[in-house]
């Protein structure tokens, strides 16, 4: 967990840096509350992490998110018995999108960030020709009890974000962790040496999928049926990631770094709440920000792992 | 070296050995066949449907909607052949169209000042976002990512609604047209031919391919690849800010959703690897992105004559694409193996 080091420092750094502001967070509810608003972006962060890691790109996943809520909201329509059934076919559905990214970019050889793209725009097209241009319906109460309620005094989402968290990195441990970081590493190498890279990538975008249903599930508790629910959330996911040192490209970086820059793109926006930068110029600095954090790591890199040079020749 | 020559004129010779079946096999003339096609289809789809479909109307009318999404995938494209892409040319479209209407304020005499800002404002723009890939070496994606974060913010913090006004001569650049041909899309031709000459005639076109083709083997036989990266990127920064003046000119004034509104990020990408340009990079070209902007705009225009929902475009439009995508792949993969 070497890797994980610097985006843990930042994060701790921001951390504080909020409590100084608010104390109130330093208490465990405040501290849960913070967990709770950032366990669907971490989620997502963890099912990109496996995308990116494999050399690919995912930008359906917002998209996905919004189909889902809207979905959610149309079929259950506030129908308390329909949730279970409902909350398979989410869990279904992302999936199956995941299957097809997947499939498409490997066995068709489309790049990633097309076939993704293309999903975008047919989940987006196709559930709102499905609703009749806005969500329609609303969610039952068991369903939204996922994204706002709490066992005791831990929310449940925080809950699922632990299990996703741990169920990632026993992923990552396991040998299909191994496999999926030597396809994005060098896939030539790795299909050669007998991993079955197509699989692995499959696999890799169906979790991808998964997650975004997942995340779906909280935010539509959280945040409630609208059309922008999942707007703008591929590219924090993406940016989540690179932020905790994943390269894009593939084979570095390790799924609790990706987390780690979930939870501190989240505190970044926190903080920027609690200094009252307003709406708009929050983009600005956020923009400001990742630059520079990924700047700072790209530059230094090459001092600490000076071995990385051959990399380009394994690349290539 | 096949990486090289593809997708240009003098190189094509060289191909020869296939004739005329390797030609077609070329993905810009795939799109142009699909193109081509897709008018027959439409044609008769829209016969069927008891109307007319290239009308003098339907073809101004598929001209003004390619014109700016054509100008911006031109400037992409360059970035794209580079092995680069730019995510920040819908921000910077919102941000032009306001810098040129704010200082035109209906004034015809502040017409040039107000020209000259916008790219003034859109090369500097382009040149952050090629220095930060290139110097600080942020990936592109993040890169560009940021920095339309950034023009979000101040565009968003400056203004909330449509602002500044256009004078009546500026408007022309919008609506006037020449016999069926509108202005907008002879400044788009124009771009394009400029596009092209740079890139075919050009030392900087042949340097654009071989960093896009492998940047560290172009790095190695002494190409200053940062420098070629920083100008494909300003060149593209540039186009969006050329896109931003026509959209002000056809909307009289500027406004800070036009170019999010438009899509004109994903879409110019879209449009460019429509056309049969890599991703990656190093393989493609101008002419291919023309095609592929105008088949968007013929599925447009079919679809708006059919009076189909615009949810059902959306679909369309993005199993179009990855269909097109997989069947270049296919070829590619065909010719290698």
């Amino acid at each position: 967990m070497k890797r994980a080091l610097p985006i843990l420092v930042v994060l701790v750094v921001l951390l504080a840096a909020i409590a100084i502001v608010n104390p109130h967070f330093l208490e465990p509810a405040g501290f849960l509350a913070f967990l709770k608003r950032a366990a669907p972006l971490v989620i997502l962060a963890a099912g990109q992490y496996f995308v990116i890691v494999s050399g690919e790109f995912d930008l359906s996943v917002g998209s996905l998110v919004t189909a889902e809520v809207v979905i959610a909201a149309r079929l259950i329509d506030g129908d308390e018995s329909a949730t279970w059934p409902v909350l398979a076919l989410l869990i279904v559905i992302g999936l199956l999108v995941g299957l097809v990214n997947g499939v498409v970019t490997t066995k068709l050889r489309v790049p990633s960030f097309i076939v993704t793209l293309g999903m975008l725009l047919v989940l987006s097209g196709a559930v709102f020709l499905w609703t009749g241009g806005a969500p329609r319906g609303a969610l039952s109460e068991g369903f939204r009890t996922f994204g706002r309620g709490a066992l005791g005094p831990v929310p449940w989402s925080v809950l699922i974000l632990l299990a996703v968290g741990a169920a990632a990195i026993w992923l990552m441990r396991a040998d299909f962790g191994k496999t999926l970081m030597a396809t994005g590493d060098n896939e030539r190498a790795a299909a050669l040496s007998g991993v079955r890279v197509d699989r692995a990538k499959i696999f890799a975008f169906v979790l991808s999928g998964l997650a975004a249903a997942v995340a779906a599930i909280l935010l539509g508790g959280f945040a409630g049926v609208s059309a922008q629910v999942g707007q703008g959330l591929e590219f924090s996911a993406i940016t989540a990631v690179v932020l905790g040192g994943v390269a894009l490209g593939g084979g570095r970086g390790s799924v609790l770094a990706a987390m780690a820059g979930a939870f501190t793109l989240e505190a970044l926006f926190t903080l920027l709440n609690l200094y009252g930068i307003s709406g708009a110029l929050e983009f600005t600095v956020q923009g400001v920000i990742i630059i520079a954090a990924v700047a700072a790591g790209a530059v230094r890199l090459p001092w600490k792992f000076t071995p990385r040079r051959g990399d380009a020749h394994a690349a290539s | 070296m096949d990486t090289l020559s593809r997708g240009r004129r003098p190189a094509l010779g060289g191909e020869a050995r296939g004739g005329l079946a390797a030609r077609l096999r070329e993905p810009t003339s795939v799109v142009f066949l699909a193109l081509f096609g897709l008018i027959a289809v439409g044609w008769v789809l829209v016969a069927l449907d008891g109307g007319q479909f290239l009308t003098t109307e339907s073809i101004v009318g598929i001209q003004q909607r390619s014109a700016a999404l054509g100008i911006v995938a031109i400037g992409q494209t360059l970035a794209i052949l580079a092995g680069s892409l730019d995510l920040s040319v819908a921000y910077l479209i919102s941000l032009t169209s306001l810098v040129a209407a704010e200082i035109m304020a209906g004034q015809d005499g502040n017409i040039l000042p107000a020209v000259a800002a916008v790219l003034a404002v859109s090369a500097l723009v382009g040149l952050v976002n090629g220095l930060v890939i290139t110097r600080l070496h942020v990936h592109a994606f993040i890169a560009t990512l940021g920095v339309a974060l950034i023009i979000r913010g101040i565009v968003d913090h400056l203004y909330d609604g449509p602002a500044g006004k256009v004078p009546e001569s500026f408007q022309l650049l919008g609506y006037s047209r020449i016999g069926p041909i509108p202005v907008s899309a002879l400044l788009w031709a124009g771009v394009a031919v400029v596009a092209w000459f740079l890139l075919s005639r050009t030392r900087l076109g042949y340097r654009v391919y071989a960093v896009g083709g492998n940047e560290e083997v172009a790095r190695l036989s002494g190409i200053r690849t940062s420098r070629v990266i920083v100008l494909t990127h300003v060149l593209c920064s540039i186009c969006a800010g050329v896109a931003g003046l026509l959209l002000a000119s056809r909307l009289g004034a500027g406004a800070p959703t036009v170019g999010t509104d438009g899509g004109y990020d994903l879409e110019s990408i879209a449009a460019v690897v429509l056309g049969g340009t890599a991703l990656a990079g190093g393989k493609g070209g101008v002419a291919g992105t023309v095609g592929g902007v105008l088949l968007l705009a013929v599925l447009d225009t079919i679809f708006n004559q059919l009076e189909v929902n615009s949810f059902v475009k959306d679909v369309v439009r993005g199993v179009v694409i990855v269909i097109a995508v997989a069947v270049y792949a296919r070829r590619i993969k065909g010719r290698s193996a």
